[in-house]
Formats: C-alpha cells, sequence, structure tokens
C-alpha cells in the first residue's frame, strides 16, 4: 500500500528536482494573477490604459532632448523618435519583467507564508502581463515609424524583424532569470537588492538602448559585446531600419547564455522557494 | 490481488523536526553558512548545526543559537478524522501547520499526504483590495489550486454563504472586515479539498458566523467523509468539532488520542499552574499601593485548575499592601470566554461591611458552596478599592475549567449548549 502518497513534504529535493508539472497544474492562477497585475495598476485613474502609451511617449522626447538635441549622439541615421522608441520599447520590457521578479519573495511573503502554490507562476505572470503592454506600445511604434515612412525617411524593413518574438524571448528569459536570482538571493541578504536598485539604472547605459553599437568602436565595442542583451537591441533595430551592424552570429552569444541563466535560476529559485519563509 | 484491512491513512508524520536559528538573521549567516557548506559538500560530515538545537522552551534562556520548534513528531491521521491539535502559546502548532500547508519544509523527516490538501491558515490570502468581490473570488480559489471551471460551478453557493451577493462586484476594500472573512471562509469551505487544515480562523466573525463555521466543518467531516485538522485554544469548539486529538508541549507530540481524553488531559497539564502568581503582572491598572500578588483556586479542597460543576470552590486572593488601609473592597468577576460576567464576589455585597488590609501580606478567599457553571473555560478578573480610589485591577488574572458532573443524580451529563447555569430543579408531571 505504500508509493500511493500524492504529496511527500520532505527536506531535501535533488538539485534538478524542478516542479515544473505543477505550474502547468495552476495555469488558471497563471491567468488570474496577469489580469490582476493588468486591470489594478489603472483602477481609478481617469486615463487608464493610456498610461502604457503616454509614459514611452515622454520618455521619447525627453531622449530626442537630451542625448539627440543637447548630447548630439549619432543614432545611425535613423529619425530620432524611431530610433529612442525602439530601444525604450525593449528596455522598459526588461526593466519591468526584472522587477517583477527580482522581488518576488519580498512583495508576495505574505501571500507565499499562508499557502503553497509554486511560485513561479508570480513572476511567469509578470512576463506575461508586461508582454501584454510590450505588444500595445508596439502599435505606437508602428505609428510612429509610418509616420516617418510617410515622410520620406530612409527607412528599409529587412526581414530580420522576423526574429522579434524570439529577441522578446531572449529578454524574458534574461530579465527573469537575473531577476530570479536577485530575488533568492535577497531573502537572506538583502546588500543585493540595494545593489541592483542603482545597478539596472546604470546598466541601461551599457547597453545601447541610447546610442547605437556603431558609435562604439575598439575595446568600447568588445567590453559592449560583452553585454548578451547589445546584440538584441542591435537585431531589432537593423530589423526596422536596415541600418546598424549586425550579423547572425552576433545572436549564439546571447542564446547560449540565456540558457545558462535560465537554467541556474530555475534551480537557485527551486532550491529557495522551500524554506525562504524562515530567513526572509 | 490480496485485499488488506486496514486503515487509510491520509496524513502520515515521520520523525518530523522543524529548526530555526534565533537572533537576527544576517551577522554570523554567511559564516554558518560557509561552515555548513564546507562540512557538509566538502567533508561530507553531518551539518555541524543540526546537533546543537536545544528544546524549544522559550522560558529558559538556551546555549545555542538554534532551537528545535519541532522533533521527533510521529502521528498519523485516518481518512474522516477530525484532529484537534491543542497545546500552550509555542508548543509549536503553527509551525507545524507550516510544514503541512509546505509552506516551509522540515529540517529532517517525511511528511506523507494522500489527496488534495488545503489550509486555512488565514483565510481571504491574496485578496487584493482593488479588485471586486468576484475577481477576488477566483483568485483565491486558484491560489488555493481549483481550477477556473471548478470555481464558477461553486460561485452561487460561496456567495450564498458568504452572504455578499449585493456587493459582489464593489471592490473588496470597500467591505467590512467581517464580509472579508466570511467571503475568505466560503471560498475554503466550498473548495472540497480532502484535507482541510484550519487554523485559529474562527476567532473572527460574529458568533452566528462562527456557527455557520463549525457547521460547515463537521459537514465537510462527516458527511463527505473527509479529513480535517483544526488547531484551536478553544476547548469547546476543539471538542464539538474533533473526535480525536494531539497535545503538543515544546515542540513534541505530548500524546494523542480520543479527543474526551486529549482535552482533559490537556486541561490538567494546565491546571498545574492552578496558582498564578501575579507580581510581575505587567498589565494591571491603579495606583497599586497594594497589589495582587497571587490567586489560587480550591476545588473541594485541593489546588486545581479543574472545577467540579455542583461541589464547593474557593478562590483564594493574596495581596501585598504598601501601607494599611481602611473601607476596602475586593471584587472577584468571574467572565465567559467572550467576555460575559456570569458571576461576581466581593466583600461589602456579601458581609455587609468593607475590609480592611494591613501593611504587608492579606489573604481573602471567596468560597462558593455548590458552584453553578455549565463546563466551559472561565476566566477571573480581580479589582481593588480603597474609598474610591482604585489600588488594583487584574484582568484575566486566571483562568479554569468546569468539568461536567452528573448533579441530578440520574447517570447523565447535561450537553454543554444547555444555559449558563446548572441549578438543582426538577421537571415533573402534576396533573
Amino acid at each position: 500500500m505504500k508509493g500511493d502518497w500524492t504529496k511527500v513534504i520532505k527536506p531535501k529535493k535533488g538539485l534538478w528536482d524542478v516542479d515544473l508539472k505543477s505550474v502547468w497544474n495552476y495555469r488558471d492562477l497563471l491567468m488570474m494573477y496577469v489580469k490582476r497585475d493588468v486591470v489594478v495598476v489603472y483602477k481609478q485613474t481617469i486615463l487608464g490604459p493610456l498610461w502604457f502609451l503616454i509614459q514611452p511617449v515622454f520618455t521619447t522626447i525627453m531622449y530626442m532632448f537630451v542625448f539627440g538635441g543637447l548630447a548630439g549622439i549619432s543614432t545611425d541615421g535613423i529619425p530620432h523618435a524611431v530610433f529612442y522608441l525602439a530601444g525604450i520599447l525593449l528596455w522598459n520590457y526588461f526593466t519591468a519583467c526584472f522587477d517583477a521578479s527580482s522581488n518576488v519573495f519580498l512583495n508576495n511573503q505574505n501571500v507565499f507564508g499562508k499557502v503553497y502554490f509554486p511560485r513561479l507562476v508570480v513572476p511567469l505572470s509578470g512576463l506575461i502581463s508586461n508582454l501584454l503592454k510590450l505588444l500595445i506600445q508596439l502599435l505606437l511604434f508602428v505609428v510612429v515609424y509610418l509616420y516617418y515612412v510617410c515622410n520620406g525617411a530612409d527607412l528599409n524593413v529587412t526581414p530580420v524583424i522576423l526574429l522579434f518574438p524570439y529577441l522578446v524571448l531572449l529578454i524574458a528569459i534574461f530579465s527573469m532569470s537575473w531577476g530570479l536570482l536577485v530575488s533568492s538571493w535577497t531573502t537572506k541578504y538583502r546588500d543585493l537588492k540595494l545593489l541592483v536598485q542603482f545597478g539596472i539604472q546604470l546598466f541601461m547605459y551599457a547597453t545601447p538602448v541610447v546610442y547605437p553599437l556603431s558609435s562604439a568602436e575598439g575595446v568600447y565595442k568588445t567590453v559592449l559585446l560583452m553585454n548578451p542583451l547589445s546584440p538584441i537591441f542591435e537585431c531589432f533595430r537593423f530589423g526596422v531600419s536596415g541600418v546598424g551592424c549586425f550579423e547572425f552570429e552576433m545572436l549564439i552569444y546571447p542564446t547560449l547564455s540565456a540558457l545558462f541563466f535560465l537554467l541556474l535560476s530555475v534551480v537557485v529559485f527551486s532550491k529557495t522557494e522551500r524554506s525562504f519563509m524562515d530567513t526572509i | 490481488m490480496m485485499v488488506m484491512e486496514r486503515k487509510d491513512i491520509v496524513v502520515k508524520f515521520e520523525n518530523v523536526g522543524k529548526q530555526y536559528r534565533l537572533g537576527v538573521v544576517g551577522t554570523g549567516t554567511l559564516s554558518h553558512d560557509l561552515n555548513r557548506w564546507f562540512q557538509t559538500s566538502v567533508l561530507r560530515k553531518e551539518d555541524p548545526y543540526l546537533k546543537v538545537g536545544e528544546s524549544n522552551d522559550r522560558t529558559k534562556k538556551g546555549l545555542s543559537d538554534y532551537v528545535w520548534a519541532l522533533k521527533d513528531i510521529n502521528f498519523e491521521v485516518e481518512k474522516g478524522d477530525v484532529l484537534g491539535i491543542v497545546g500552550r502559546n509555542g508548543a509549536g502548532k503553527s509551525t507545524l501547520l507550516k510544514l503541512l500547508s509546505n509552506v516551509t519544509v522540515p529540517t529532517v523527516g517525511e511528511i506523507k499526504i494522500k489527496g488534495r490538501i488545503a489550509s486555512l491558515l488565514e483565510v481571504g490570502t491574496g485578496f487584493h483590495p482593488e479588485l471586486t468581490g468576484r475577481e477576488n473570488i477566483f483568485m483565491n480559489g486558484s491560489i488555493m489550486g481549483m481550477t477556473k471551471k471548478e470555481i464558477k460551478r461553486k460561485l452561487d453557493e460561496i456567495v450564498d454563504f458568504a452572504g455578499v451577493e449585493r456587493y459582489l462586484d464593489t471592490p473588496t476594500k470597500r467591505y467590512s472586515s467581517g464580509m472579508t472573512v466570511r467571503l475568505g471562509f466560503a471560498i475554503a469551505a466550498f473548495l472540497e479539498p480532502e484535507i482541510l487544515v484550519v487554523d485559529e480562523v474562527l476567532a473572527v466573525g460574529d458568533a452566528e458566523f462562527q456557527k455557520k463555521a463549525i457547521g460547515k466543518m463537521q459537514d465537510v467531516a462527516k458527511g463527505e467523509g473527509r479529513t480535517v485538522l483544526f488547531v484551536s485554544h478553544n476547548m469547546a469548539s476543539v471538542k464539538s468539532l474533533c473526535n480525536k486529538g494531539v497535545i503538543l508541549q515544546n515542540g513534541t507530540v505530548a500524546e494523542t488520542g480520543d479527543i474526551e481524553y486529549i482535552v482533559g488531559r490537556y486541561l490538567d497539564s494546565l491546571s498545574d499552574e492552578s496558582g498564578v502568581d501575579l507580581f510581575d503582572r505587567k498589565q494591571r491598572e491603579g495606583t497599586n499601593d497594594a497589589k495582587f500578588v497571587k490567586i489560587e483556586t480550591i476545588s473541594s479542597g485541593k489546588a486545581s485548575n479543574t472545577v467540579v460543576m455542583g461541589k464547593d470552590v474557593k478562590f483564594r486572593v493574596e495581596v501585598e499592601s504598601k501601607c494599611a488601609f481602611e473601607d476596602v473592597d475586593l471584587y472577584l468577576g468571574v467572565y465567559t470566554g467572550t467576555g460575559i460576567q456570569v458571576l461576581n464576589s466581593n466583600i461589602y455585597y456579601t458581609t455587609g461591611v468593607k475590609g480592611s488590609l494591613e501593611k504587608g501580606l492579606n489573604v481573602f478567599e471567596s468560597s462558593f458552596e455548590t458552584f453553578p457553571l455549565q463546563r466551559g473555560v472561565y476566566y477571573i478578573t480581580l479589582a481593588l478599592y480603597s474609598s474610591d480610589k482604585k489600588l488594583d485591577r487584574v484582568e484575566r488574572a486566571t483562568s479554569f475549567h468546569v468539568e461536567p458532573d452528573d448533579i441530578f443524580g440520574t447517570g447523565m451529563i447535561m450537553k454543554d449548549d444547555a444555559g449558563l447555569f446548572v441549578l438543582p430543579n426538577k421537571m415533573v408531571k402534576i396533573k
């Protein structure tokens, strides 16, 4: 009669014992979290979902003023609005997802302390709800893009743009896995949280968001290419404009490191989720 | 195929232990972590910090930073059982529930579970104040592991049980706290888990709702053959709901058995403290020029916190005074757990004159020849006045438990809910 237990709670599981099946069983909860994330933010606001668009528009205008106007940083000949908006959309998606997953344990300790469900549901829901935002913002991008094309800007769509879903997937993986690592370690040591808070702001300047990769040369370019996000941003811009230094080989490094971080973070996260309530 | 006649065990604790580190996490944590990693992974030795833990006795200052909140826990729960888990504060009840809900994992041992388990450590877990009642039902239900379809099927019943139909599409931040609790309980109760784990959530909500909640849990256990694990300090609800019990003491299982036996043993263990030292009690009112230092319950000539219904009871109160006082009156009030005063004893009304206090120790005694209260737990509040000056007042100075007895000599014992008092009387046909 042994062996028919539905659940055994014990101290140590194997390193690779990651319960992905139960995440699937809780897919309804995943969708509830997505819905909650999207609905709650703009409750009791007048403009509602318009806020999804207002923020990138104003950021773009600001960047056009500071980086394009005052600093005069090159945009590879791409119209400033298109160049910055493209960077901002991807970067916002990255930081939003990173925020969602890096605070999983701290923000949800109340719920996590009372009831068990696969904790991965929460960061995954962050990826999905932010993806919805990204899609809405993408419409804005298309409008701006078409406006410049109609006004005779030299923009050529290349087939590389078909890689866009893959680029978003890579960003999602990086943001979630880095976020999960941070969230796992912050349950015990809060230092990391403080480091990450300003680190992520600085990290934007180590990524070609406000400047093209082509403006960096020599050792600067090597350093920039060590950042796995760099080729992703460059690839997206190349896809919509046909300008920029992009080759397909550049995506190999981000792909491999994304896989590495994904495995590492899921293992660390699964280890942490079992007993973080004792240390948080 | 061999047919085996055996009990259907749905929850099994095997040598379960849970160790916590005391003090602030951070200082020394990293060095302990590194040492632990070095010992277990490099030297392949035992975890050095697992050995040093001490049993969980809050009152003694331990030698080690590590403490066993639970140790060597072994017991089984059969299908359809309603198990009451009792124990004093800090005995390890909450830790046990946390392990059972898989919120954290044991340090050693295993807990085996058969069937879907739902825990109600708190009602309304995950309620978001901005979401409407309806949205929160779906949110909370899915946190507990229900699918959208199941929730849809149960929605009407949940809403009906909670009585929130009018507010269903209003954000829960506009709900009264009672409504929130009712809604939270209703969701969990209609979840239909095979095993339901309930903490003292019933301490909230009004009396009507508590009754409804207990009734629902009884249905779950008896009618639907599910298993319930119930943690409470309220012996009356434990007794009325459970059929088996476990006493936890300092993180170990002290005793298991039928609920009548367990509640009796638990109350006995409390009555070791029949004399309560009030000298150090911080929560008190008045000038404290004279103060209560001790109260003792004496039942049939024996110091005990268990009083037998209809027998004689004395409450002995010791007062220490800084100087002599005249015109003194001492009040002793007996209250139910819900705060209703049921008896009063004071010097002036019972003797016709006021008393006095001398410098030093004074002892008073309030005696009842036949104690008239129903079975249950009662609390005593003491107050001391001189003229109009309040010298001291201590709420819930002590508690005692009334055990039922066959006071009508019929061989029967009255039910709990047959009023507050038991007085000699007779009901006969006269015509």
